[in-house]
C-alpha cells in the first residue's frame, strides 16, 4: 500500500516535468521565428535557411519536440544572449549566492515561526498571542520590498551599522537574511497556531488529558504530531522558494544571485536564461512537493492505509 | 384497506465505490430487491442500522435518484422522466424532510421566505394568497406568527424541523419522506414534532414513509413496518404486532437491543460482530455471520420474503422453511 | 457512614459569566452504577469535565469534588494527573475522533499502562494485549500495531474502554458511550461495560440522553435539567413512579415499544437558554403543574424518602405534609 502511495506521487511529479518542459517548448516556439529573432528581419533568406538547417529548426515539430527534451536531459539549455555562455552554467553559478541567503532564512523562518505559533496556540488570548499575531500579521502584510527599504533605512542609513547593498563580507547578508525571515516566519507562526488550535481542540487530546497524560506529554506526542501534518505543507512551500524566492530581495541589496539574474534577464529578453531559471524553480517546487508527499506518507497512517478496512 | 398511493417493486440500486484512493471499484448493493407498497392515508416505517439502505430506498421512491432495477408507481402511474413538466407536477405532490433542519434551510433567508419558496417555484397562488398561506402553515407546525421574519439560526432544533415541514406542506403534497427527522432532537422536543407529525397526517390525510433507527419512534407513527438489513426488507409486517412478536432474527436482536425503563433487559440478545459492510455482503443470508440460530442453509441461500400468516412477511430460512420450522 | 468514593458538593460552572451548573451535588459510593440523564445543555458531562479539570482554562469552576475525602477540585497538576486515568476514567461518545489518528493502538494503550502502572519493558505490551483480548477486539497481538482509523466504530469504543481499564481505576465515567452506535453495537457495548464493571469492582457513572440506556445499566439515577439535579432516586423506582414534572415529563415522552399507543406526553417549550434562565425553578415555565411560588426562588434537592430526592416545591409540600408538618 505504501510502495502505491510513492509509486503514484513519484509518476505525478514527473508527468508535471513533463508538462512543464512542454509547456515552455510551446512558449519558446510561440515567441517566434529562433532564426528571425536572431539574426533579425533584414538577414537574407539563405542565410535564414541554413541558420534553420544548422539549428534543426526545419525539421518536424514532433523532432523538434523530441530533441528539446533530448537537449534539456543533458543539461543543455541554449546560450545566453549578452555574453554567448550556457545559461545553465550562468544560472549555476548563481545558485551559492542565493542558498546563502535563502538556507539561513529558512531556517530563521523556522527557528522563529514554528515555536511562536506553538506558543501563541497554547496560551491562546493571553497578552503575548495577541502580540504574536499582530506582529504575524504586519509580517506578511508589509510587502518585502517595503520592509527591505525598511531594514535599509533604520540600520544603515540611520544607525550606519549594517551596509545597505553588496556581497563583500557575511554582514552584507544580513539585511536580506532578516528582511526573507520575517515575512516567511510571520506566515509560519499564523499557520503554525491555527493548526495547534484545530488540534488541541480535537477530542483525542481531552481523551489523553482524561487518561492522566501529563499536559506537557500531551502538546508533544498527541499534539504536535498531528499540528505537523498541515504544517508540512507550507513548509514544502516555502522549501520550493529556495531557488527563486528571493527576487526581489536580491533586487534591492544588489545581491547576485538567481533572483537577481532573472531580473536582468527579463529586462535583456536574455530567453535561454530565463527559461533555464523558470525550468529550474519548476523542478524545485515539483520536488519539493514530493518531499511533502513523502513525509504526509511518513506522518499520517491515514494515508498510507485508507481503505485498508472499510 | 385503501388504494396503494405508492408502490415500490423491486428496487435495487448499486453504486461503484473504491475501497481506498487507489483500491480496484467493488459494487456496492445499497438496495436489492425492495418492494413496498404504502396505502392512502398510511405510515411505513422503515427501520435498519446504518448501511441498511434504507436513506437510499427513501430517496429513490421520491424520484432523487433512479434505481438501476424495478420501477416506482404514485398513484398508480409510474414516475416521470426528471425535468419534465409530468415530472414537476409529480414532485409537488411529494415532499421529504431530512434529520438535519439546519442544513436543510438557508442561514440568510427569513423562515417565512422558505416557507413560500415552494409556492413560488410552482406558481401557486396570487402574492397574497402566498403570504395567506405561510400564515398557516406558521399555525399548523404550531409557530405563531412572530416567527416568520426569524432566520432560521435563531430558532432551535425543533422550531427549525417544524419550518422544514412547513415547507415540505407546502405545495399540499400527499406524500411525504421523512428520514431520521427526530433523530437530532432531544427527548421532549422529539415528542412534540412526533405528536405534530401525527396530528398533521390525521389532518391532511398524509401518506408518509418515515425512515428511523429508533424503534419507539417507528412504531408511535407508523401502521407498518419495514425492517431492512443490508438492502433488502427482512420482515414486514403491522407495527404493533411486528415489535410484540418479531419473527426475524435480526428484528428480534433489534427490538430485544431497544433498552426500555422499568424493564430490566431478562435475557437480551447481544448479536456477535461488527455492523454489516455493504461492500461486502456475506453469501446467502446476509444475515447470517451475526445471526444466533444460522443453519447450514442460510450460508448458501439467499432466504425470499415469504408470508407467514396474518399480513406479515419474513425472510428467513428458520421461520419459512417448512421443513427447518418442524424439526426445530 | 463510610466516606463515599466521590463527593460532588455545589458544583458550579460559568463560561464568561454564563451559568451552565448551577450547584450539583453527587455522591458515589464505591462500585456503584450512578446514571445521569437530562437533555443537552443539562450539563451532565459538563459535571464530570469540571470534576477532572477538563474543562477549557477559561471556564470558571467553584464547590467541592473530593475522592475519599481529598479535595481534587483545583488540586496540582500532578496529583490531577494521577487521578484522571489512575483513579477515574472516562470514555467519550465519538469514536471516531476519541484516539489519536496517527499514533498506533499499543502506542496508547502502552501510554495509559506506563503512566498508572508499574510494568517494566515486555510487561506493559503483554498487558496492553490482554487488555485489547478481555474487551473483545479479535487477534489482539496483531491489531496493537494498527491505528485507530482501521477499526469500526464500536471496535475503537472496546479500546477506549480498554484504555480506559488500563490505570486500574475505582470509577469509569462514561459519557454518551454508545450514543453514535447502532442500536445492535450499543448492546455489545453495554453489555461490556456491566461485564468488566462486575469483574474490576468499579463504580461507573453513566451519561446518557436515553432513558432506556440508564434504567437498564445503573442502580441509581440523577436526573439533570438547566444545570441541576432535579430528582435522585433508585432506578426502579424512578421510572416506576417520577415525582418531579420534568422527570415525569422525559419519562411520558418516550414512545412505548409495545403495549397500547399512547399520545406521547409531550414537554412543551424549550430548555432555557443559560444566559437568560428565568428566575426561581428554572423548569417552571414548561412546567404544567407550575404555581406562582414557583417562580420566586429555585426549590432545593431535598430528601423524600430515605433514598430519593426531589428539587420541587410540591415534593417539599407533600413531604411536610407527610411529616405532620403544615404546608403553610
Amino acid at each position: 500500500m505504501m510502495g502505491r502511495y510513492f509509486a503514484i506521487r513519484i509518476g505525478r511529479a514527473a508527468l508535471t516535468i513533463v508538462l512543464v518542459v512542454t509547456f515552455a517548448f510551446v512558449v519558446l516556439r510561440l515567441s517566434g521565428d529562433p532564426a528571425l529573432m536572431i539574426l533579425g528581419p533584414e538577414a537574407p533568406s539563405e542565410v535564414l535557411a541554413a541558420f534553420r538547417k544548422a539549428w534543426g529548426l526545419d525539421d518536424p515539430i514532433w523532432f523538434q519536440y523530441l530533441d528539446y527534451f533530448g537537449a534539456i536531459a543533458k543539461g543543455e539549455l541554449g546560450r545566453s544572449m549578452r555574453d554567448g555562455r550556457p545559461a545553465i552554467e550562468l544560472v549555476l553559478e548563481r545558485i551559492p549566492a542565493t542558498l546563502a541567503l535563502t538556507l539561513p532564512a529558512f531556517a530563521f523562518k523556522v527557528a522563529l515561526g514554528v515555536p511562536a505559533g506553538i506558543y501563541a496556540a497554547l496560551h491562546r488570548g493571553s497578552a503575548i498571542d495577541r502580540a504574536v499575531m499582530m506582529t504575524a500579521v504586519a509580517g506578511f502584510t508589509v510587502p518585502s520590498f517595503v520592509l527591505a527599504l525598511i531594514l535599509v533605512l533604520v540600520f544603515a542609513v540611520q544607525l550606519g551599522w549594517l551596509p545597505s547593498g553588496g556581497q563583500d563580507s557575511w554582514r552584507h547578508a544580513i539585511l536580506p537574511i532578516a528582511t526573507l525571515s520575517l515575512g516567511g516566519a510571520a506566515v509560519l507562526a499564523r499557520f503554525t497556531r491555527s493548526a495547534m488550535l484545530e488540534v488541541l481542540g480535537q477530542p483525542y487530546i481531552r481523551t489523553a488529558s482524561a487518561k492522566g497524560v501529563p499536559w506537557r506529554k500531551v502538546v508533544t506526542s498527541h499534539a504536535l504530531p498531528n499540528a505537523a501534518i498541515p504544517s508540512v505543507t507550507i513548509l514544502g512551500f516555502m522549501v520550493g522558494t529556495l531557488i527563486a524566492g528571493a527576487v526581489v530581495v536580491e533586487s534591492v541589496f544588489a545581491w547576485p544571485g538567481v533572483g537577481r539574474l532573472l531580473v536582468v534577464a527579463v529586462a535583456n529578453r536574455d530567453l535561454a536564461v530565463v527559461q533555464c531559471i523558470l525550468l529550474l524553480v519548476a523542478m524545485t517546487m515539483v520536488t519539493s512537493n514530493l518531499i511533502v508527499d513523502f513525509l504526509y506518507g511518513f506522518l499520517d497512517p491515514r494515508l498510507r492505509t485508507k481503505g485498508a478496512h472499510a | 384497506m385503501s388504494a396503494p398511493l405508492v408502490e415500490v417493486s423491486a428496487i435495487s440500486r448499486s453504486y461503484a465505490m473504491r475501497s481506498g484512493m487507489f483500491g480496484r471499484a467493488a459494487a456496492v448493493h445499497a438496495v436489492d430487491g425492495v418492494s413496498l407498497t404504502i396505502a392512502k392515508g398510511e405510515t411505513l416505517g422503515l427501520v435498519g442500522e446504518s448501511g441498511s439502505g434504507k436513506s437510499t430506498t427513501g430517496r429513490i421512491v421520491l424520484g432523487l435518484e433512479p434505481p438501476d432495477r424495478g420501477e416506482v408507481r404514485f398513484d398508480g402511474k409510474p414516475m416521470a422522466a426528471p425535468g419534465t413538466p409530468a415530472w414537476r407536477a409529480q414532485r409537488a405532490r411529494m415532499q421529504m424532510i431530512f434529520q438535519d433542519p439546519l442544513g436543510a434551510l438557508d442561514r440568510r433567508l427569513p423562515v417565512a421566505a422558505q416557507i413560500r419558496e415552494p409556492l413560488d417555484i410552482h406558481g401557486i397562488g396570487t402574492p397574497a394568497d402566498r403570504e395567506a398561506r405561510v400564515r398557516e402553515l406558521l399555525r399548523a407546525v404550531e409557530l405563531t406568527p412572530a416567527h416568520d421574519a426569524r432566520y432560521p439560526g435563531a430558532l432551535s432544533g425543533g422550531q427549525r424541523q417544524r419550518i422544514v415541514l412547513a415547507r415540505a406542506l407546502a405545495t399540499k403534497p400527499d406524500f411525504l419522506v421523512c428520514d431520521e427527522p427526530v433523530s437530532a432532537l432531544d427527548v421532549s422536543i422529539q415528542a412534540q414534532v412526533v405528536n405534530l407529525l401525527c396530528d398533521l397526517q390525521a389532518q391532511l390525510s398524509l401518506t408518509l414513509l418515515f425512515i428511523s433507527h429508533d424503534l419507539r419512534v417507528v412504531r408511535q407513527i407508523s401502521n407498518v413496518v419495514a425492517v431492512m438489513y443490508l438492502g433488502r426488507i427482512v420482515e414486514i409486517g403491522s407495527a404493533d404486532d411486528l415489535f410484540a412478536r418479531p419473527e426475524h432474527p435480526y428484528t428480534q436482536a433489534l427490538v430485544s437491543a431497544s433498552p426500555a425503563p422499568g424493564r430490566r433487559s431478562a435475557g437480551r440478545i447481544v448479536l456477535a460482530g461488527d455492523p454489516p459492510n455493504p461492500a461486502a455482503r456475506p453469501q446467502g443470508c446476509a444475515f447470517h455471520p451475526r445471526c444466533p440460530r444460522a443453519i447450514a442453509r442460510c450460508k448458501s441461500e439467499v432466504p425470499a420474503l415469504a408470508a407467514v400468516g396474518g399480513d406479515r412477511q419474513v425472510a428467513c430460512h428458520l421461520v419459512t422453511g417448512a421443513e427447518t420450522r418442524d424439526a426445530a | 457512614m463510610v466516606t463515599p468514593l466521590v463527593s460532588i458538593q455545589d458544583l458550579r460552572v460559568a463560561f464568561g459569566g454564563v451559568s451552565v451548573l448551577r450547584g450539583v451535588d453527587i455522591t458515589l459510593q464505591q462500585g456503584e452504577a450512578l446514571g445521569l440523564v437530562g437533555e443537552s445543555g443539562s450539563g451532565k458531562s459538563v459535571t464530570w469535565l469540571a470534576a477532572l479539570g477538563l474543562l477549557p482554562r477559561h471556564a470558571q469552576i467553584s464547590g467541592s469534588v473530593r475522592l475519599e475525602g481529598r479535595e481534587i477540585l483545583g488540586a496540582p497538576a500532578a496529583e490531577l494527573d494521577h487521578v484522571r486515568g489512575g483513579r477515574i476514567a472516562m470514555i467519550f461518545q465519538d469514536p471516531a475522533s476519541a484516539l489519536n489518528p496517527v499514533l498506533t493502538i499499543r502506542r496508547q494503550l502502552c501510554e495509559a499502562l506506563a503512566l498508572h502502572r508499574d510494568l517494566q519493558g515486555n510487561a506493559v505490551k503483554a498487558e496492553a494485549r490482554r487488555l485489547l483480548d478481555l474487551v473483545g477486539i479479535p487477534d489482539a497481538g496483531r491489531r496493537l500495531e494498527a491505528y485507530p482509523h482501521e477499526f469500526s466504530g464500536g471496535q475503537v469504543q472496546r479500546i477506549m474502554i480498554a484504555m480506559a481499564l488500563a490505570g486500574n481505576p475505582d470509577v469509569l465515567i462514561a459519557d454518551e458511550p454508545t450514543t453514535a452506535l447502532d442500536a445492535t453495537i450499543q448492546a455489545q457495548i453495554l453489555e461490556l461495560l456491566s461485564t468488566v464493571r462486575r469483574e474490576f469492582g468499579m463504580a461507573m457513572v453513566l451519561i446518557s440522553h436515553d432513558l432506556g440506556v440508564v434504567a437498564e445499566n445503573c442502580d441509581r439515577v440523577a436526573v439533570m435539567y438547566a444545570g441541576r439535579i432535579v430528582e435522585e432516586a433508585p432506578a426502579n423506582q424512578l421510572f416506576a413512579d417520577p415525582v418531579h414534572p420534568y422527570a415525569q415529563g422525559l419519562i411520558g415522552a418516550l414512545p412505548p415499544l409495545d403495549g397500547p399507543r399512547r399520545r406521547l406526553t409531550a414537554i412543551p417549550g424549550t430548555v432555557p437558554d443559560p444566559a437568560k434562565m428565568p428566575e426561581g425553578c428554572a423548569f417552571a415555565p414548561r412546567c404544567a403543574l407550575a404555581a406562582e411560588p414557583c417562580g420566586h426562588a429555585a426549590p432545593t434537592l431535598a430528601p423524600i424518602a430515605n433514598d430519593r430526592s426531589v428539587a420541587c416545591i410540591r415534593a417539599e409540600a407533600s413531604r411536610r405534609a407527610l411529616l405532620g408538618i403544615a404546608a403553610e
